[in-house]
């Protein structure tokens, strides 16, 4: 078992989503890799500046919406053809367009599901504690600042290094946040 | 050449000058946060609520008697029940329309409207599901539409457009309550933030989920976010759609039309732009909003009014020139019926609403008039009612046989009905405004200048 670093990691503070994308990057380019960017709305640069490129999520959503319509049409069609197979205006039993609304319905709402609960799966919410949290500050990544947060278990971590990179970001405050 | 001129709502912005991330946020976070309830909040929230239980005398006594208490018969057996059905889901769509379409086109105003347009939706599609199960005539054997294993051995009938609105009504309020609730995760993690009292800390903790704003979470937030927005705009189509077919697919004269479906989802939309502005106008007012809700808002949506509305007076024109086409003894009686039977006084008020009055919306000094907006969306709203009342009662009290012809008569129980699910519908959205944010802070945050990355290092 890894040892437990003693803080949870460092954490510096901006005032400005500008500043905040361009010391994501230099982390970056420090070689920093375990770390997060905290925002109060999204900045579609700060992913490209951490290195994150892509989620599983939209391959999920067509494994959902696939699955949804299989189920609808099977379940039209088993009840339909196999289970209770009844004359209806003389149509078939398997009425392919009479089944097609179901079928629709079915691939939306299993893949709307799949977006909602694969959205929430991958983040790890809900998750009651988190360690950023204990950064009295840290109240206003809801609001109108943005935060940097180096992760202790980063290799390159070191308290004391680390801290001086991100004070020659020039943040407003870097503080230590405890696990 | 004409130069387009440019009036005065196209210049205005869709925030006004000035704003912060943190002015924003307090705007409008502080008309939830506020200690004090405001006293037009109370007296509105206490008509909303007496309605809603006029609603509520109006489905017991139904449960006591029956549906005999509402003034449906042979030959007219969708009274008020599918009208209303229809009225009210129709309403909901424009919510959906701007979430999820207006976002797909990048329609960047739809920002400050679009949180409690889905709220409308849910609400609307909340008093429209009522309907065709209170309609039941046995409404505690609702759940037979479901299909479930069962000891009678039987299943819904999956060829019947009734199954199919079973399925398109229940996925759509459940993919938007989704499409609401997601969005309003971040929003409930502000309010948790800055709630000045335990209660609201732990309430909007518990909602938030945790939400910390972190960019990975955003990536895959934005990517959930657009993919719902894909899913929800064939849907919106899909659901009104359907429901046309519970009439389309009939062959009652005046009914059985291909041009239903997208007649109605245009007529969906129409209803539902009204809607949204008669909640829009007062709010704004109210909460003195206008700096979030500017009149370019309000002009752009006159437009959507104005456009959906020339489709719909499409349809009326292709219904009466297909029924002369087709050289159909009852499609022709069924026109000449509306124009001149005894439901012609309805059928001209609804041309006159639907029709005539939304062409002032052509003018730019009516689409800035705030006052004049707001009557011509009523005005609107009951002209989409009559619409669905004429397409309902019209073609069932007279059709191929004069033996069954017969008339239709609302009785005091139907009207009851009906307004109890406006103070239903009223009671909602003021609680919604009351305890969520009525609009979306974190996407208006994005629109302000100061969100803006230019890649500068600082």
């Amino acid at each position: 078992m890894i040892r437990r670093p003693p803080i949870y990691g460092l954490m510096a503070e901006f005032s400005d989503p500008n500043e905040l994308v361009a010391a994501a990057r230099r982390a970056h380019e420090a070689g920093y890799r375990r770390m997060d960017a905290y925002t109060p709305f999204p900045v579609e640069e700060l992913a490209e500046a951490m290195g994150i490129h892509r989620t599983r999520l939209p391959f999920l959503v067509l494994m959902g919406g696939i699955a949804g319509a299989l189920a609808g049409y099977g379940l039209a069609y088993w009840t339909s053809v196999i289970d209770y197979p009844l004359n209806v205006g003389g149509r078939p039993f398997n009425s392919v367009p009479s089944f097609i609304p179901v079928t629709f319905e079915t691939t939306v709402l299993f893949a709307a599901l799949t977006a909602v609960l694969g959205l929430l799966a991958i983040n790890g919410l809900p998750m009651p504690y988190h360690p950023v949290f204990n950064v009295p500050r840290f109240a206003l990544a809801s609001q109108d600042r943005f935060f940097l947060c180096i992760e202790a278990t980063d290799p390159l971590f070191d308290r004391e290094h680390t801290r001086r990179f991100l004070e020659r970001l020039v943040p407003r405050a870097v503080s230590e946040v405890e696990h | 050449m004409v130069e387009p001129v440019e009036t005065a709502a196209e210049q205005a912005p869709l925030i006004e000058p000035g704003h912060t991330f943190r002015s924003v946020t307090d705007k409008i976070s502080a008309v939830v946060l506020a200690g004090k309830t405001p006293r037009g909040w109370l007296v509105g929230f206490g008509v909303s609520f007496a309605l809603a239980m006029v609603l509520l005398t109006s489905v017991s006594y139904l449960l006591m008697r029956g549906t005999g208490i509402w003034g449906v018969n042979i030959p007219v057996g969708w009274g008020f029940a599918i009208i209303n059905f229809v009225w009210w889901i129709g309403i909901g769509h424009a919510g959906t329309l701007i979430s999820a379409i207006l976002l797909l086109l990048r329609q960047e105003w739809r920002t400050s409207i679009n949180r409690f347009a889905e709220a409308m939706t849910l609400f609307a599609v909340a008093c429209a599901g009522l309907y065709p199960i209170i309609h039941m005539g046995r409404p505690w054997l609702a759940y037979w539409l479901v299909p479930y294993p069962n000891t009678m051995g039987v299943w819904p009938n999956f060829r019947s457009p009734l199954v199919w609105d079973v399925f398109a009504v229940s996925t759509y309020a459940t993919v938007s309550l989704l499409f609401w609730f997601i969005g309003l995760i971040p929003d409930l993690a502000t309010l948790r933030d800055r709630s000045p009292s335990r209660i609201g800390r732990a309430v909007y903790g518990i909602l938030a989920m945790g939400w910390r704003g972190s960019a990975r979470h955003w990536y895959r937030y934005e990517t959930a976010y657009l993919l719902l927005a894909g899913l929800s705009t064939p849907l919106v189509v899909s659901v009104h759609t359907i429901v046309s077919f519970d009439f389309a697919v009939s062959i009652i004269p005046g009914w059985h039309a291909t041009i239903f479906p997208p007649y109605f989802v245009a007529g969906a939309i129409y209803a539902g732009f009204a809607m949204v502005m008669m909640i829009a106008i007062p709010l704004r007012r109210f909460y003195g909003l206008e700096d979030f809700l500017t009149m370019r808002h309000l002009d752009n949506m006159a437009r959507v009014m104005l456009a959906t509305g020339l489709f719909v007076a499409y349809g009326y024109m292709m219904e009466t020139f297909t029924a002369w086409y087709s050289a159909n003894t009852y499609e022709q009686f069924m026109m000449h019926n509306r124009f001149a039977g005894p439901y012609a006084p309805v059928y001209w008020s609804l041309i006159l609403c639907n029709v005539v009055v939304p062409q002032l919306l052509w003018f730019a000094r009516v689409r800035a008039h705030v006052t004049a907006l707001f009557i011509i969306s009523v005005i609107v709203s009951i002209g989409m009612w009559l619409e669905r009342f004429i397409i309902v009662v019209t073609s069932l009290h007279r059709d191929f046989l004069p033996s069954s012809w017969g008339m239709y008569y609302p009785t005091m129980w139907d009207w009851s009905t009906y307004i109890g699910t406006m103070g239903l519908f009223l009671a909602l959205l003021f609680l919604f405004v009351r305890f969520l944010p009525m609009i979306s802070i974190f996407e208006m945050r994005t629109l302000l200048p100061e969100a803006e990355v230019t890649e500068e290092p600082a």
